[in-house]
């Protein structure tokens, strides 16, 4: 459309990688989003000072006790305080999350690059993350978890190896299609070295995605420690984390939904920030999209 | 040159525009991006809209057809009258009923413009479907019909064919059966030959023709081309930044220009006639090129496709200070033959000489101590600078790779933009600052700043607005006399070749055809293919600069 | 096109070979006594000894491998430690209930998805389209287990609408197994009906920006007939891809949901096999449903050839 700007017209860019438009609006959810995960983490981070009582304290007399004042969303099973495992059992997700997200990105991308520029390499790896694509994650994680025992370590790795095929995949669609671009022929025609190349003109390319993919990978890397706990194949149960509180909530569901449905809030509040925040990155950072809708 | 003369007072109006007005919507503060626009058309009359890029041509063909962009444009004043009712009243499903029984349109991309999964005939049908109620057998022998009358070949065939399967021509046959099945009394064309090569161009341009005799259409053909619009119209009218500057009967219009605008846009039009030839310089060959050949497909084993060559045994040289144009249509193999000189692409055969040594052979390290001596300039001025870097960067990139100093190459970075026409304070800014035609000037400084034998000009000036290209060449032209450059240029426009080239190659099917001198290509083909390509240039007997008729021609 | 097809069904060799192989490497490569993992720490030595011969363990690596490729290719794919039963007959037993609840929870989400992605995206940007983003974002939030703790405290325990849980065989009584399978359906299929409809909506959006939608409009096409007849089968390549792919959260969500839901199917079998250290059954398993993610691929791929004509390499 002859009346638009070119979309480039309108960013500013920064740090020469990262593009963001000029005049940019944030909208209501985003914010809210920001400010809720703001929450959650700082919670998770001062669990120690906002607890009121040692999360792992069992009390054999305040078994499955309501609300009260000393235990404002009551006790477990074990007579322990809701409030305090719940705000104790954000620091493991959370550290699972960023953690599975950072690892499986930058692994994810170095493979990436080699497969997106080499083509002998890149017929190889391409099958070997396409079988790894084909193995469903929660089994492949789970059969990890089961070899290599509970610790949180291994549960990160196991959540975090599933996630690199797609890593792998997005970094090498970035780059074939931006080597396409004259730019980078130019910089041949200029004697640019390919190593030069690759890490100049074509990695920053994968930047932008990359951080919308990263925050998505922390969202599901937390949904699926969940899950593992939930499954008994996560964490040892002695660690509070979201899904554990709710795994061994599951027997008294029926009589005290409460010790589901606080940490599935929480954990679902939290995914649903870092999720929103990701679509609003995606937004901000991709051409295409605001190239179609300007 | 023979223009159209007929005289339209008589004729009755088909559509009107009064004091059209479009914006952007929710933005009243911003210059409007059509002001006031009228014009009218009259039946049978070809009405030619021409201006330069974002001079609001487009918008006002959509405006006519209600197909605005939702949310982004729309028209808050002014009058569309068709048949007494006024276009920007009717609701939607009125609208819906004007299009393609009334007004039709057909668009500038025939190879997107079509839908890819659905067969063509039933695309043609569809208009049938939507503004009729014909039983099955009549439906397709109207579509038959008017496949006939677009000249498609084995119609029956092409009736069942998908897109993908047709040529560029055919698909924008069948857009145009399918905006005139319905005999509607307008057609808005909108650049519709300006993907198609020349000699296409001429066939889809002489079927409109022919099609608008016969149903007696109006036409409303929207166009920044001089050349087509010297062939095709009755009425000119020039649009710049949202307004019509001037309009006038066709030959008034190109002999005597009222505006400054319209003077300047037909002073930018290079003429066909080649450049008066210049001393052959004494300087010694910097590129030599023989027996290249590049096959395509010929490895894989399972491949069953024929290999095609794209270059097949080309051969030239260019001395130093001399310009040397390969001229083709799409598929020729001009650009694969500059790929291969660029060493983009491993050329299958032959020699390629640059600063006295042969490089087709070379490794890609090997090769990296040659690269200064020849340098390149792509098409797209966006696309051709990295978003991410400021100019600066760009500008030294080359030089850091032969070891020049950082802040040797920075401070002769600015000397370049000064000598390519920028502001030496350019090296801090980024390439969306820029237009196209002063980013082409970067990207053109960033070859220079190789100290190259060699630019090779790929389609260089083909995205760029006449009147930018204009001054583009003027650049390429200055650059050469100043630093004795040798400049290979890719095009596929005869026109801005005999403004540039001394000596011109013309490509087709991967052969060269034809190498001579400008004059002697030019003036007096010797190849058949030639011939056409030339009597294929729209406007070819007009000097368009000059507002007379070409000498000689 | 046949070579398109040919091609397709045999780069599902590979694929499934170095599946295979994975899945081999899994207990062998993982460092430490595979018999001891398996058995765990209270094991006795008599223990241990059975689960090294079962599982060949003393024999050399290929060896090992070539043994348990060769019972792979008969369909054998070992004997659970646990129950001394086949595991192909273990799974023979329990996958009807997972394959009645997984296709009917894929033509549920199919559609519904389907139709939301249009229409928000024939609406961007207005509440139509945000609604739909926003069901699809709490779609991907909310974790699958708290859906359908969720569902059966506001429909069964509240609303006493449906079963708490349990599953009950359509050939046996339809009624009962509708009213038990329609929670665990709607369950799964939030996240599937999310991802799908997400991925409409981004492809319709695309498509509707393309020229030929703009040609259709000026042909003077209804707007049903623009969605539906002209956009919908070019976007449909990549809602398809999102289905195959997507196979794959599914079956996360299937060994979840039987469950909460109690259904006594594959997912059940595995949950109980990682809670017993079953390898082979777990092997088993992943095994499987590594073949039925790539089987459904492929089917996806060849559908392409049904949606669009320009496929042919």
């Amino acid at each position: 459309m002859a009346a638009n700007p070119q979309p480039a017209a309108r960013l500013q860019w920064f740090f020469g990688a990262i593009a963001l438009p000029s005049g940019w609006r944030v909208g209501v959810g985003p914010m809210i989003a920001a400010t809720v995960l703001t929450l959650i983490v700082l919670s998770a981070l001062f669990a120690p000072l906002l607890a009121p009582h040692d999360p792992l304290a069992m009390d054999a007399l305040q078994r499955l006790k309501g609300p009260s004042d000393t235990y404002p969303l009551g006790t477990d099973a074990y007579g322990r305080d809701l409030m305090s495992r719940v705000l104790t059992g954000g620091q493991i997700s959370l550290f699972i999350g960023i953690g599975a997200a950072i690892v499986s990105v930058v692994i994810g991308l170095l493979i990436g690059l080699v497969s997106g520029f080499f083509r002998v390499a890149d017929a190889i790896i391409m099958r070997l993350m396409d079988s790894l694509m084909a193995i469903p994650s929660i089994l492949l994680a789970i059969a990890l978890v089961a070899l290599n025992g509970p610790s949180i370590w291994s549960v990160m790795g196991a959540i975090t190896i599933p996630e690199i095929p797609r890593v792998v995949r997005l970094v090498r669609s970035v780059v074939l299609s931006a080597r396409e671009e004259p730019y980078v022929e130019a910089a041949m025609a200029l004697g640019s070295s390919m190593p030069k190349i690759l890490w100049q003109h074509l990695m920053p390319n994968t930047l932008a995605p990359l951080i919308v993919q990263g925050t998505y990978i922390c969202a599901s890397a937390i949904l699926t420690e969940a899950i593992l706990s939930f499954l008994g194949a996560g964490v040892s149960t002695e660690i509070p984390t979201w899904g554990n509180i709710m795994a061994e909530g599951r027997v008294y569901f029926q009589i005290k939904p409460s010790l589901i449905f606080w940490p599935g809030l929480m954990l679902s509040l939290c995914i649903l920030s870092i999720n929103l925040l990701g679509d609003t990155a995606r937004d901000l950072l991709d051409p295409r999209l605001k190239k179609r809708e300007g | 040159m023979k223009f159209k003369s007929r005289n339209f007072d008589q004729a009755s109006n088909v559509l009107e525009i009064t004091g059209l007005t479009v914006r952007l919507t929710g933005n009243d503060k911003a210059d409007p991006v059509l002001d006031a626009v009228s014009l009218k058309i009259r039946q049978g009359e070809t009405v030619c809209l021409v201006g330069e890029s974002g001079s609001g041509k487009s918008v006002t063909s959509l405006s006519i057809m209600g197909l605005l962009p939702k949310g982004v444009l729309a028209a808050t004043g002014g009058h569309i009258e068709l048949e007494g009712r006024n276009l920007l009243e009717l609701n939607a499903q009125a609208m819906r009923d004007m299009r393609a029984r009334k007004i039709s349109m057909i668009f500038q991309e025939p190879m997107t413009a079509l839908n890819p999964v659905l067969r063509v005939g039933e695309q043609i049908g569809e208009v049938l479907d939507t503004h009729t109620k014909l039983p099955a057998r009549e439906k397709k022998a109207r579509v038959l019909d008017i496949m006939n009358q677009v000249h498609l070949p084995d119609v029956e065939r092409i009736y069942r064919s998908y897109p993908h399967q047709l040529s560029g021509g055919q698909r924008q046959r069948i857009m145009i059966a399918m905006a005139l099945i319905l005999e509607p009394q307008l057609l808005i064309a909108d650049e519709p030959t300006t993907a198609l090569d020349v000699t296409t161009q001429k066939q889809i341009l002489s079927l409109i023709a022919e099609l608008q005799e016969k149903h007696g259409t109006a036409v409303l053909f929207i166009t920044h081309d001089m050349g087509v619009v010297a062939e095709i119209a009755d009425t000119v009218h020039v649009m710049k930044l949202g307004r019509i500057v001037e309009h006038a009967p066709v030959e008034t219009l190109l002999r005597a220009p009222k505006q400054d605008y319209t003077r300047q846009l037909l002073q930018s039009v290079p003429s066909l006639s080649p450049r008066a030839p210049r001393a052959m310089p004494e300087g010694q060959t910097v590129l030599a090129v023989e027996g290249l050949q590049k096959v395509y497909g010929a490895h894989g084993v399972f491949s069953r496709r024929e290999p095609t060559r794209a270059a097949n045994d080309v051969r030239f040289s260019i001395p130093r200070g001399r310009t040397l144009g390969i001229v083709g249509e799409s598929g020729s193999g001009k650009s694969t033959v500059a790929r291969c000189i660029m060493r983009l692409i491993d050329p299958t055969e032959g020699e390629i000489r640059v600063a006295g040594k042969e490089i087709a052979t070379l490794t890609r390290r090997q090769l990296r101590p040659y690269r200064r001596h020849i340098q390149i300039v792509f098409q797209d001025p966006f696309r051709s600078l990295n978003p991410r870097w400021t100019i600066g960067r760009s500008l030294i990139e080359g030089p850091l790779n032969i070891g020049e100093d950082k802040q040797a190459a920075l401070a002769r970075a600015a000397d370049l933009l000064t000598l390519v026409g920028l502001p030496d304070d350019a090296v801090h800014r980024y390439p969306h600052q820029f237009s196209g035609g002063q980013r082409q000037r970067v990207a053109i400084a960033r070859a220079i700043a190789m100290e190259p034998d060699v630019l090779v000009a790929d389609e260089a000036v083909s995205a760029l607005d006449v009147s930018v290209q204009a001054q583009v060449l003027d650049l390429l032209d200055e650059l050469q006399q100043k630093l004795g450059i040798a400049i290979l240029f890719i095009t596929h426009d005869l026109r801005v070749a005999a403004q540039i080239c001394d000596e011109v190659l013309v490509m087709q099917h991967g052969h060269v055809v034809e190498h001579g001198t400008a004059a002697e290509v030019l003036s007096n083909p010797q190849h058949a293919y030639t011939r056409a390509l030339i009597e294929a240039a729209p406007g070819r007997s007009w000097d368009f600069a000059n507002f007379k008729e070409l000498q000689g021609a | 096109m046949l070579g398109y097809i040919l091609r397709r069904i045999l780069a599902v060799i590979p694929v499934m070979a170095i599946v295979a192989v994975f899945v081999f490497l899994l207990l062998r490569l993982t460092p430490g006594d595979p018999a001891a993992i398996i058995a765990g720490d209270a094991a006795t030595p008599a223990q241990l000894e059975r689960i090294r011969t079962s599982l060949g363990l003393s024999d050399p690596l290929h060896v090992q491998f070539f043994t348990w490729a060769k019972l792979l290719f008969q369909g054998d794919l070992g004997t659970s430690l646990i129950s001394s039963t086949p595991v192909t007959q273990m799974i023979g037993q329990r996958i009807w209930p997972t394959i009645n609840i997984a296709l009917m929870t894929i033509v549920l989400s199919v559609l519904l998805a389907v139709p939301m992605g249009v229409l928000a995206a024939w609406r961007h940007r207005t509440w139509v389209d945000y609604v739909v983003m926003g069901f699809s974002v709490l779609g991907f939030s909310i974790p699958v287990f708290v859906i359908g703790y969720l569902f059966i405290l506001a429909f069964s325990i509240e609303l006493r609408w449906l079963p708490v849980q349990g599953y009950v065989a359509p050939s046996q009584d339809f009624g009962k197994f509708l009213a038990r399978a329609i929670l665990p359906c709607l369950t799964l299929a939030t996240i599937y009906v999310a991802l799908i409809a997400r991925m409409t909506r981004a492809s319709m959006l695309e498509v509707l920006g393309e020229d030929y939608i703009r040609t259709a409009r000026a042909k003077g096409v209804k707007e049903t007939v623009v969605l539906f007849h002209h956009a919908l089968r070019n976007a449909a390549v990549p809602i398809m891809t999102i289905i195959g792919t997507g196979f794959a959260l599914l079956i996360g969500g299937v060994v979840v949901t039987e469950s909460v839901f109690n259904i006594p199917g594959i997912g059940r079998l595995t949950v109980d096999a990682i809670l017993a250290r079953d390898y082979p059954v777990i092997q088993g398993m992943i095994l499987l449903t590594s073949a039925i993610y790539v089987f459904i691929n492929l089917l996806v791929d060849l559908s392409y050839t049904f949606f669009d004509p320009r496929i042919r390499y």
